[in-house]
């Protein structure tokens, strides 16, 4: 330790500045300090030359030790996904309907699920699942193509209207813009607002509910309650996936809607496609 | 700086400190505290203690893996881990009322620094020598076979204290006896060996080489204590004006001598390697080892104690002047310290009543807003809420969850059509739940409903609430 003689005037041990008779020693670092300074210099340069460091125009050095965060996340990755093969086999395998009475791989499934729909799904039908216009909200109890585990397996594993899938969905609504008069299409839209028990002009939706058992119901059903088979919406509840009030009606009864949804086989396992269909069956809406 | 003087250089090599043995009643204090301190230290992790057959037997367990905090009786979760916020709260304000009655008392008695030091120079001492024995083999430039056969032992015995220092640390994150054979045969987890050569190297390089270069400049505590010393602060002072002019001094040679006759015993003592005599210092760490052994000086020379004492800065110019000095009594008990007391203990009764209100059992609701409402499609207004429920209990539970508020809400459990779910034993579990409003309803309506949600422990009737709300279809 740094023994400090007894301070006197101009004692050289002081820095020479004086507060109210205080004076600053201007004692010596203790020269370990100094060399745990030089160590981490040499460290610094040493951990340049070792691990990935210096830019360069468009990379950086390598390092000598080859390492790699993206290395290493790929390494983690690998672990994780050998630590679960064996559940996802379990998973791919098992019996669709029979899955969510296994605690464990329910569980499992719920929350790899998650996951995977929170990568590839949240884009359209957003990360709470509410989905938006014309992208269905999948909490609800209303489904187009039917909320059983396996419906929502089929629709995820084929998409809805995909040309290379020959199991993908089709719902085929003419346009009738180009079958109807204008005013039948007013006539038909007020009868399909009367359905669900909305405002409407019941003048128009009398003869609309003529034209409705005509042309519509093969699809909708004559009291206009759908059909999941064809993806045919029910029209007679609360839920519009494209809005029910009179503008948009006319505009989907007009020029028809055709909702798209890719095909999963090709990108993602059978364990996630059932994963994220376990997922999407637990959202409050499965049935 | 001078022009005349050279100047000096910018650094210093550390100056080897050879403290001699001393003996009285602060070093059988400073013994206790040590055997004491240590002996916790070491033997906690090994106290058994009976949960039942689902949790650790370990009265003292750090359990990370399962956010677990087990102390005897009293087990903490890791949502109230302000539990222990409370404590380190305590440890500094019990550190500030330390501090301002009785000055740097921390380091001089219970720093673990302080006392792993105490302790390798005891080592060193019983392997080497005392004082002179040291200084002696110190000097000896050629390291013959006596000098490296007593290094060897010194530091073959210090490297042992240090491993069983890093070996204990880690006991307190697991089961002990599991560990202490799995970290002899290799099997330990990689964090465990790690843990133990980080603690083994610093305690061997902090006990047996750093010692007082880590007080003075590694560690802020001295200088944050200095800043809660007053004039009523005890701390260790020499009494200057009862022993200058010390003996062999200049003043001495016309003046009448004071009491210091210049032993320089309590230089010899001092771990620190400081001379009291030069007043207060940043370097003292109030060991009081020099008190003990100017004492015993002074009762050989017939004069009386205290020349070196526990002093409050008030009292020096009472003595100065030939008055008394206050009573102890008086220095410690003044507001100041009073106050920092009730604090202290107000934080500890607060955190005492707040563990033993603790509920059995637990929740929290989290009304889940992306999105805000669902509509379903009889135009009803549903709401989710993820209720995390705690069993603290030893066996499982039935937990019922029900509702209160607005009686058109009804209430309804993802996963099962009952209204109630098992926890097992001393886990969480979070539950998916859903409260629905019939369309045309008030709260389905309203912007805002308030609600209540109840669980009840069907095996013994307990219950316990959290409030939320409910959003319905209404602009705020």
């Amino acid at each position: 330790m740094s023994k400090v003689p007894p301070k006197q005037e101009g004692d050289p041990n002081t820095t020479g500045h004086s507060w109210d008779g205080i004076e600053e020693f201007d004692n010596p670092m203790p020269r370990w300090w100094l060399w745990t300074f030089y160590a981490t210099i040499v460290w610094g340069v040493l951990y340049t030359i070792a691990y990935p460091a210096w830019p360069l125009v468009s990379s950086a050095t390598a390092g000598l030790l080859g390492y790699s965060t993206r290395e290493e996340v790929a390494v983690e990755i690998a672990a994780v996904e050998e630590a679960n093969a064996g559940i996802n086999a379990r998973l791919a395998e098992a019996e669709l309907t029979e899955i969510s009475a296994d605690a464990d791989l329910n569980s499992y499934a719920v929350s790899s699920g998650a996951a995977v729909f929170r990568t590839w799904c949240a884009q359209c039908h957003g990360s709470g699942a509410a989905g938006f216009v014309g992208y269905p909200n999948l909490l609800d109890d209303d489904w187009l193509w039917g909320g059983d585990i396996e419906a929502i397996h089929t629709t995820i594993a084929h998409g809805i209207r995909n040309e290379d899938d020959p199991d993908a969905r089709y719902s085929e609504m003419p346009a009738y813009g180009d079958i109807f008069e204008p005013e039948e299409i007013s006539q038909v839209v007020h009868y399909v607002m009367s359905l669900s028990g909305g405002e409407h002009d019941a003048a128009l939706a009398e003869p609309g509910a003529e034209l409705f058992a005509d042309n519509c119901a093969a699809c909708h059903g004559d009291n206009g309650l759908g059909n999941t088979d064809l993806g045919a919406p029910n029209l007679a509840d609360a839920i519009w996936l494209y809005g029910g009030d009179e503008e948009t009606l006319t505009e989907t009864v007009t020029y028809s809607r055709y909702g798209v949804m890719p095909p999963w086989t090709n990108r993602l396992s059978e364990a996630e496609i059932r994963a994220v269909a376990l997922y999407v069956h637990q959202l409050g809406g499965g049935e | 700086m001078t022009d005349q003087a050279p100047p000096p250089s910018l650094y210093a090599a550390r100056e080897p400190i050879f403290p001699r043995r001393v003996s009285g009643s602060f070093r059988n204090l400073k013994w206790v505290i040590l055997a004491v301190t240590l002996g916790i230290y070491y033997l906690v992790p090994w106290i058994r203690w009976d949960r039942g057959p689902e949790l650790p037997n370990q009265a003292v367990l750090l359990d990370l893996a399962n956010r677990r905090f087990y102390f005897f009786w009293i087990e903490i979760w890791s949502h109230e881990f302000y539990f222990v916020a409370g404590l380190l709260i305590m440890a500094g304000l019990g550190l500030f009322l330390f501090t301002s009655a009785l000055g740097r008392v921390w380091c001089g008695y219970a720093c673990p620094q302080t006392v792993w030091t105490d302790l390798f120079i005891l080592v060193e001492r019983w392997v080497e020598g005392d004082r002179n024995a040291r200084l002696r083999l110190h000097r000896q430039a050629k390291m013959d076979g006596r000098k490296l056969r007593l290094r060897l032992t010194k530091w073959v015995l210090w490297l042992l204290i240090a491993v069983a220092t890093g070996g204990a640390w880690v006991f307190y994150f697991a089961d002990a006896p599991t560990l202490f054979v799995d970290l002899f045969t290799g099997q330990a987890h990689a964090v465990a060996y790690i843990t133990v050569a980080i603690l083994t190297a610093t305690t061997f390089v902090f006990g047996g080489f750093m010692r007082e270069q880590i007080c003075i400049y590694a560690c802020p505590w001295p200088r944050i204590q200095a800043a809660m010393m007053d004039e009523d602060t005890l701390t260790v002072a020499y009494r200057e004006w009862r022993g200058e002019p010390r003996k062999h001094s200049q003043e001495a040679k016309t003046q009448p001598q004071g009491d210091c006759i210049d032993c320089m015993a309590c230089v010899n003592v001092c771990p620190m390697g400081i001379d009291i005599r030069d007043g207060q210092q940043l370097e003292c760490i109030t060991c009081a080892l020099c008190i003990d052994a100017c004492d015993d000086v002074m009762e050989r020379i017939g004069k009386p104690r205290g020349l070196i004492d526990y002093i409050a800065l008030s009292d020096e110019e009472r003595e100065r002047a030939g008055a008394e000095p206050r009573a102890v009594w008086k220095h410690v008990f003044r507001p100041r310290t009073l106050l920092y007391t009730a604090l202290w203990s107000g934080v500890g009764v607060a955190l005492l009543v707040a563990l033993f209100i603790r509920a059995e059992i637990e929740m929290t609701v989290a009304a889940v807003r992306n999105p805000t409402f669902v509509t379903l499609s009889d135009g009803s207004i549903r709401n989710t809420y993820d209720i995390r429920l705690r069993n603290k209990n030893n066996d499982e539970r039935l937990f019922r969850l029900s509702l209160a508020g607005d009686p058109a809400l009804r209430i309804q459990l993802e996963g099962t059509p009952y209204g109630s779910v098992d926890v097992p034993a001393d886990t969480s579990l979070l539950q998916r739940v859903y409260v629905i409003a019939p369309p045309g309803s008030d709260p389905a309506e309203a912007a805002r409903t308030d609600l209540r949600f109840w669980v009840e422990d069907l095996t013994n009737g307990d219950r316990a609430y959290k409030d939320s709300s409910f959003n319905g279809k209404g602009d705020e």
